[in-house]
């Protein structure tokens, strides 16, 4: 299949490898930001493949995973309600609230729906008239455009049945924040190719010149990540603190001009609380005011909500890179993804998920 | 304007299934002698008895039941009609039995098609006249509109075990080869890429298939065979768990070996599935000891639901319970079972 044989390729696999190897002289801690890469990392046994003194640790980059409880809860307190249909990706379907999910709802007789785009969530606003649909707007700047979009559109037809809770987070403060933290381990990033995909990198280089570290928008298929790790592993050898692209054939520079332009014509950065981590300042989006009355949380006045976490989850650490999933005692005992204590085990993007699913009994391997 | 005169007689002739055809009065008849009958006839429906009396050859008897509710009702290679003969047919054949009697139980939506209904019994026909089975007694009942998604049935099948033969899910040994009859993921992707809301287009046909001829054709050479499964619901990935698991062995399988049709493939990258954890309606799992493995290969392959058959791994003493595998990059990983919901009602 063409755009992924040629990445899975394992010749050219093993040719990388191979050249990692003879590049690398020290250990090094490289962080990819992205959830889909964590688990092609995993799936394909690259931590595996690399030499002892590369080591891997697993970003911020699973949207359901920063989603905070209180979002959760409200789309839970909205999506229980008669007159609305609740639409959201299938990822967030699982993700525990205090007491339920989003499954636990419709099993309830809320009309809980998968929806594959925004835009589907608008059709069904417009085919619903009598209804309320509220999307659960969750993501990075990947998704960011699609959300905005879908407001934007309800607002141009003025379709009033059409409301979005915004769960919006952006990585450069994400990665500002891990490389500010006196725990930090990390060295060099592989960034998050789709993200860069819409936003470009010039934004990361500001980031690699004030941290001091190399920074390298990588793509998800095998032999895309080991290119990033090369790359990687090359700068920080020469100690070049730079943004390297090596995702070429889908990330340039500047980015996708047209998305952005529409995230800003409907997103105002915002202070977003990260689940697991806390508050970042300017870490997320937010509807701006003319779209305000798109704002499922005003719309429904959900806005008062206290919830508390489990005192055994430690996502906040894997999140950033300060543990690994297997690290937590609790792994594979008390937290599972049949019984989550937090939404790294939840989503198909988690990092505990990944090491469940693909590493469990690593010992056997 | 004159006003006709006309004598209120009921209406008998209907589109759709009213709540009436499920009431056992002249509707019901109606819908038995138009829709049911003409296509499923034979010597036991004829008696229209509430009970088939059956003489069943020697052996020992295998019985199933599987309720079949997939959505949409027609999808690209099949609709839920044969879906309900071929897998019971599957079900029983997988044990080592020949079928030979099926039961048929519908459960219609008030307002579903009469003519669709009729297009989904003639396919039943069809659909054991192919696996020579017969559908020997049945059974309809009509709920109201909203309360059931416009048809499900109910198969249960009975069939005689063959001398000689003991498939079972604890059999696998160590030194076992794995084989599977063909491409993985089929149904699954073909129910999916169907589905209202995903607006791209696909030629992925489901595979629904009688697998009995072939398995017939297997266990008549090598009677020895461990273990059979047609991997449904949960796909490969999950039947090769549970065989690990009920067998207390390791399997270890090779990602290089899984057959998937490109089709598949592109849909699976594009939705984030794996293709081992999507439904197959036409497939086999078997393990078998290693030195049968190239001759059941042989006989797979020689029948049209196998010509794609291919080995994908082995029985080992290793990690009992689980299910490893070794990627196309020298690495290894743990094929786990799907958890939860993936593709809502697939069959």
């Amino acid at each position: 299949m063409k755009y992924i044989d040629e990445y899975r390729n394992p010749q050219l696999a093993r040719k990388l490898l191979d050249e990692i190897r003879r590049k690398t002289t020290r250990h090094w801690t490289i962080m990819e930001i992205c959830g889909g890469q964590t688990h092609s990392i995993l799936r394909n046994g690259i931590d595996q493949l690399l030499p002892d003194t590369i080591e891997l640790v697993h970003g911020p980059g699973c949207p359901v995973c920063v989603t905070p409880l209180e979002s959760i809860e409200r789309a839970l307190l909205i999506a229980s309600r008669k007159d609305v249909i609740f639409t959201s990706f299938g990822d967030m379907l699982r993700v525990p609230g205090s007491s339920k999910d989003l499954f636990m709802v419709r099993s309830e007789g809320g009309d809980v729906r998968i929806v594959f785009s925004p835009l589907d969530a608008l059709q069904i606003a417009r085919d619903n008239l009598q209804k309320e649909v509220v999307f659960f707007a969750v993501g990075f700047e990947t998704t960011a455009p699609a959300n905005a979009m879908a407001v934007y559109q309800a607002a141009r037809e003025g379709i009033l049945n059409f409301s979005v809770i915004v769960s919006q987070v952006m990585v450069p403060p994400a990665m500002r924040a891990i490389l500010s933290s006196p725990d930090n381990r990390v060295q060099g990033f592989l960034a998050a190719g789709h993200v860069c995909a819409i936003m470009g990198y010039a934004e990361y280089e500001p980031v690699a010149r004030d941290f001091h570290v190399p920074i390298v928008p990588t793509g998800f298929e095998p032999v895309d990540l080991l290119a990033g790790i090369l790359k990687t592993v090359e700068l920080l050898e020469e100690g070049r603190a730079e943004v390297v692209n090596r995702y070429g054939r889908v990330v340039s520079r500047e980015g996708n001009l047209v998305a952005q332009e529409t995230i800003g014509k409907v997103f105002e950065v915002t202070d977003r609380q990260w689940r697991g981590i806390g508050l970042i300042p300017g870490s997320g989006l937010s509807l701006r005011a003319d779209f305000s009355q798109y704002d499922a949380e005003k719309k429904f006045d959900v806005t008062h909500i206290c919830t508390s976490e489990s005192s055994l989850c430690m996502s906040g650490s894997v999140l950033q890179g300060i543990l690994k999933p297997d690290d937590c005692p609790a792994f594979a005992r008390e937290c599972t993804p049949e019984h989550p204590l937090g939404a790294t085990m939840v989503s198909s993007e988690g990092a505990c998920a990944a090491y469940y699913n693909y590493h469990r009994n690593a010992y056997l391997l | 304007m004159t006003i006709v005169p006309v004598c209120p007689s009921p209406i008998l002739q209907h589109e759709t299934v009213q709540m009436a055809h499920g009431a056992g009065g002249r509707l019901s008849q109606t819908l038995m002698q138009r829709v049911f009958m003409p296509h499923l006839h034979n010597a036991f429906l004829d008696l229209l008895d509430d009970q088939a009396k059956l003489d069943l050859p020697a052996g020992r008897t295998a019985f199933t039941t599987d309720t079949y509710v997939v959505s949409p009702v027609f999808f690209p290679g099949g609709n839920i009609g044969e879906l309900a003969v071929n897998g019971t047919v599957n079900d029983l054949s997988v044990g080592g039995a020949t079928p030979i009697y099926l039961s048929a139980g519908f459960v219609l939506e008030e307002g579903f098609s009469l003519v669709e209904l009729e297009t989904i019994v003639k396919s039943m026909a069809e659909a054991a006249r192919k696996a020579e089975v017969m559908i020997v007694t049945g059974d309809t009942k009509v709920v109201g509109k909203g309360q059931c998604d416009r048809i499900f049935i109910n198969t249960s099948g009975i069939g005689i075990i063959r001398e000689g033969v003991n498939l079972s899910c604890r059999n696998l040994q160590p030194g076992d080869t794995i084989i599977l009859s063909g491409t993985v993921g089929d149904h699954g992707m073909a129910i999916m890429t169907s589905r209202e809301g995903l607006s791209f287009q696909s030629r992925i046909t489901s595979d629904c298939a009688a697998l009995n001829a072939m398995i017939a054709a297997v266990l008549d050479v090598v009677p020895s065979v461990h273990a059979m499964r047609d991997p449904t619901r949960g796909g490969v990935a999950a039947t090769l768990n549970e065989l690990a698991v009920s067998s207390a062995v390791g399997i270890e399988i090779n990602e290089t070996a899984i057959p998937v049709k490109p089709d598949v493939r592109g849909a699976c990258e594009l939705l984030g599935i794996d293709p081992l954890h999507v439904a197959n309606e036409g497939k086999l799992v078997l393990a078998v000891a290693g030195e049968y493995a190239g001759t059941v290969l042989d006989l797979l392959r020689s029948c049209e639901p196998g010509r794609d058959a291919v080995i994908i791994g082995s029985v080992v003493n290793d990690h009992p319970g689980m299910v490893v595998m070794r990627t196309a990059f020298g690495s290894r990983r743990i094929v786990d079972l799907p958890l939860g919901e993936q593709l809502p009602r697939i069959c």
